[in-house]
């Protein structure tokens, strides 16, 4: 064979080649809310893109409208995402009505083990039904709800002395809910620089899920449950205990006493622009966010400081995050699958937390230096240690919203009393589950 | 030239197609002309409307496909018509009915008779006043959540002014009593424009005769506001009702963007409930039975509204 008829085969085989990858190569979607996170995502993306020569599409929704876009999306069997970050409450519906792809033979074949992962994050974001050992994800942004605060005006001695002489008390991080609600107290309506603040930003809102995520960080710590034996959806006395009602009426005073004036329908956006502004003293939000926060140079840095949410009779933290799942109406579950399969490598999770995302693997979140590479790292790895979650349902979202009325009735409305609101509460979701078949 | 045109259209009408419409009846080519409008109307409104009649009697819901839903008979109807709940919906849809309807009938007669005098920058006014009503729902809905913003809200600042109170010491979207109101005045400042025009074709079309006649036969002012001006604006005053009747019995985009329904229920008006049943819970069968129920009490009343209106009418 001759030198040119060589270099002819070389530059067939090339084009052969490139052919052969140019056919695998596929356009994915991936679906997800609008936020910090989703642009950190973006950004880990491109090494998969350049990996795999796949395309990386990507779909984000802002977060008051992302259940009901993406839900509609799912029952009606859209194609538009490959790949979904869901809520974690969302599994159920997504494995009962074949939404979602079950992953464990996947993963058997990959060597992806979920032990890999934090059991929080794996209990919560994968498993259906809750806890066995069948997955619809893989834990890919572990969250919970937190706080901040504005350390420099914590750390002011002429603030310090007053908080000492309003309350007898050191003015620090708060160590129970009472605490906490004595702080936001003392700061409302305060003059801080010649301008009014208030107290703490917290969750009130009433149309998706906002005033359930925020009251159930009080609930949790002091010992709701929401059914007395799980599984059994007996949830008298449970749901609606002497301990349940004392925490609904204590975010009700929070909210009466220690919130900014006319917020009365906040969430994520609200308590962000609220502590941005220098508006309040300290604020509820998601773990998500924190990056950001520590970011902005008006109020971060230096300026702010973060813990988790407070006990009071117990340490809990109310879930947020999401795990990553291959939709079932997909024509790309191929490519969604060696997509999964790049994430859950323990380099790019470590990528993945580095530009701030939240990884929830081990490999992560048990290397030594991980406490200390953000300042909110430490309180992330308490919060998770704790966390409880909402009800994971097929038919949550009928949970969700009635949860959200009864609460928003009694605690910004002022109808009725928490008794009542939680009884109810246990009538309407009694009433779910009648029609589930399921009582 | 019409009939040259007819000609030309016959002469061009091949043959075979000519023959065959020849042997069409009027009533045939009548019916071949309706048949798409009607063909439309069953596909779009009627079969809807016959398939939501048999989905009211069942329990299905649209986000479980795998599961068969079962005839379930009247327990929707049942379950919906006894939920306290819903009667607050539904309380809370009168009052914003009947109040929307009252003061923009009040004001948009009022500004028609204004603009209806001959004066200087009369047709600037009327623009001005019809620009709310060019807006979008949602757009007037975040505009006015601003306007009513307990520290940088304007409107809270002009109250304020008037009465001495502290702009932050009232909230018109957070409070209980004051959110039903809220809407309520967005609605009007919105829509009184449109009353205002009906009302205003309504005054146009009195003809200056009959005030000539009246002032010969030495009527007060007043007697000809009640007797000449009042009942020939009243068949146009009832049109007007009727159409903003039926508008916001199903109004759902302006109170979301204001109150999302809050403060608790306080301003969920039945659309958003409906909606919420729909396509956040997915209970299809009840949803759909809620969307009966208020079918049938919006048809009723505007049946026997029509009827009003066309006795005012003939008289």
């Amino acid at each position: 064979m001759t030198y040119s008829k060589l270099a002819g085969a070389g530059a067939f085989m090339i084009a052969i080649s490139g052919a052969a990858s140019a056919v695998q190569a596929e356009d994915l979607t991936l679906c997800w809310a609008a936020w910090d996170p989703a642009n950190a995502l973006v950004e880990l993306s491109k090494d998969f893109e350049a990996q795999s020569g796949h395309t990386m599409n990507f779909e984000f929704v802002p977060w008051p409208n992302f259940a009901d876009r993406m839900l509609n999306e799912l029952n009606s069997g859209g194609k538009l995402c490959d790949l979904l970050i869901g809520d974690s409450q969302w599994i159920g519906g997504g494995a009962e009505n074949g939404h979602y792809v079950q992953l464990n033979n996947f993963f058997d074949a990959e060597g992806i083990s979920m032990d890999d992962f934090a059991p929080a994050t794996v209990y919560a974001y994968s498993t259906w039904p809750k806890g066995t050992p069948n997955y619809y994800a893989l834990p890919a942004m572990g969250d919970a709800n937190g706080w901040f605060y504005r350390k420099d005006w914590f750390e002011r001695e002429d603030i310090q002395a007053a908080y000492m002489e309003a309350t007898g008390e050191e003015l620090r991080e708060p160590q129970s809910q009472r605490e906490l609600l004595q702080i936001a107290q003392f700061f409302q309506g305060r003059e801080i620089d010649g301008k009014t603040v208030y107290g703490a930003a917290i969750f009130t809102e009433r149309g998706s899920e906002g005033i359930t995520m925020g009251a159930t960080g009080a609930l949790y710590t002091w010992g709701f449950k929401y059914e007395n034996e799980p599984g059994s959806y007996d949830m008298e006395g449970a749901v609606n205990s002497a301990e349940a009602v004392e925490a609904l009426e204590f975010y009700k005073e929070f909210y009466e006493t220690a919130t900014p004036p006319g917020y009365t329908n906040a969430y994520m956006g609200e308590s962000l622009d609220a502590f941005k502004s220098g508006q309040v003293a300290l604020a509820m939000n998601w773990f998500a966010f924190f990056p950001g926060l520590y970011a902005d140079p008006a109020t971060g840095g230096d300026k702010i400081d973060f813990f988790v949410n407070p006990p009071q009779n117990i340490a809990a933290s109310t879930l947020g995050g999401q795990g990553i799942s291959v939709v079932s109406y997909s024509e790309k579950q191929d490519a969604a699958l060696e997509y999964i399969k790049w994430f859950a490598d323990p380099a790019v999770q470590a990528k993945w937390w580095e530009l701030g995302g939240y990884s929830a693997h081990n490999a992560v979140l048990n290397d030594p230096g991980f406490v200390e590479s953000q300042p909110f790292a430490g309180d992330f790895l308490v919060a998770m240690e704790g966390v409880q979650d909402f009800w994971q349902e097929p038919v949550y979202a009928e949970l969700l919203l009635a949860m959200q009325k009864r609460v928003h009735d009694y605690v910004v409305a002022d109808q009725g009393t928490a008794q009542e609101a939680l009884d109810k509460l246990i009538e309407d979701w009694t009433e779910v589950f009648e029609d589930e078949g399921k009582l | 030239m019409s009939d040259k045109t007819a000609d030309r259209v016959a002469a061009a009408t091949p043959t075979h197609v000519a023959r065959k419409i020849r042997g069409l009846s009027d009533r045939a080519i009548a019916w071949i002309f309706v048949a798409p409008t009607i063909f439309l109307l069953l596909a779009v409104n009627i079969f809807p409307l016959i398939w939501t009649v048999r989905l009211s009697f069942t329990d299905y819901k649209a986000n479980r496909i795998n599961r068969e839903p079962e005839w379930i008979g009247l327990r929707n109807y049942e379950r919906i018509l006894t939920d306290s709940d819903i009667w607050l919906n539904m309380q809370a849809t009168a009052h914003f009915l009947f109040w929307t309807i009252f003061f923009q009938v009040l004001i948009g007669f009022t500004l028609a008779w204004l603009i209806n005098k001959k004066f200087k920058g009369n047709d600037l006014w009327t623009t001005i006043i019809v620009l709310p009503m060019m807006l979008s729902p949602a757009v007037v809905g975040n505009f006015w959540k601003f306007l009513y913003q307990p520290q940088i809200g304007l409107f809270n600042y002009i109250i304020a002014f008037f009465t001495g109170k502290d702009p932050s010491s009232f909230e018109m979207l957070g409070s209980v009593d004051l959110a039903p109101w809220s809407i309520v005045i967005v609605d009007t400042w919105m829509w009184t424009p449109f009353v205002m025009l009906i009302c205003l074709a309504g005054l146009r079309s009195i003809p200056d005769y009959i005030y000539e006649a009246a002032e010969i036969d030495r009527a007060s002012k007043l007697r000809q506001f009640f007797t000449i001006t009042i009942p020939m604006v009243l068949p146009f005053l009832m049109l007007a009702v009727l159409f903003r009747g039926i508008e916001n019995f199903k109004m759902f985009d302006l109170v979301v963007q204001l109150t999302g329904g809050g403060p608790g229920s306080t301003t969920e008006l039945t659309s958003i409930n409906l909606k919420r049943e729909a396509f956040e819970k997915w209970r299809t069968g009840y949803a759909s039975a809620y969307a009966i129920i208020l079918f049938v009490t919006v048809f009723g009343l505007a049946s026997i509204y029509v009827k009003a209106l066309n006795k005012v009418k003939e008289r």
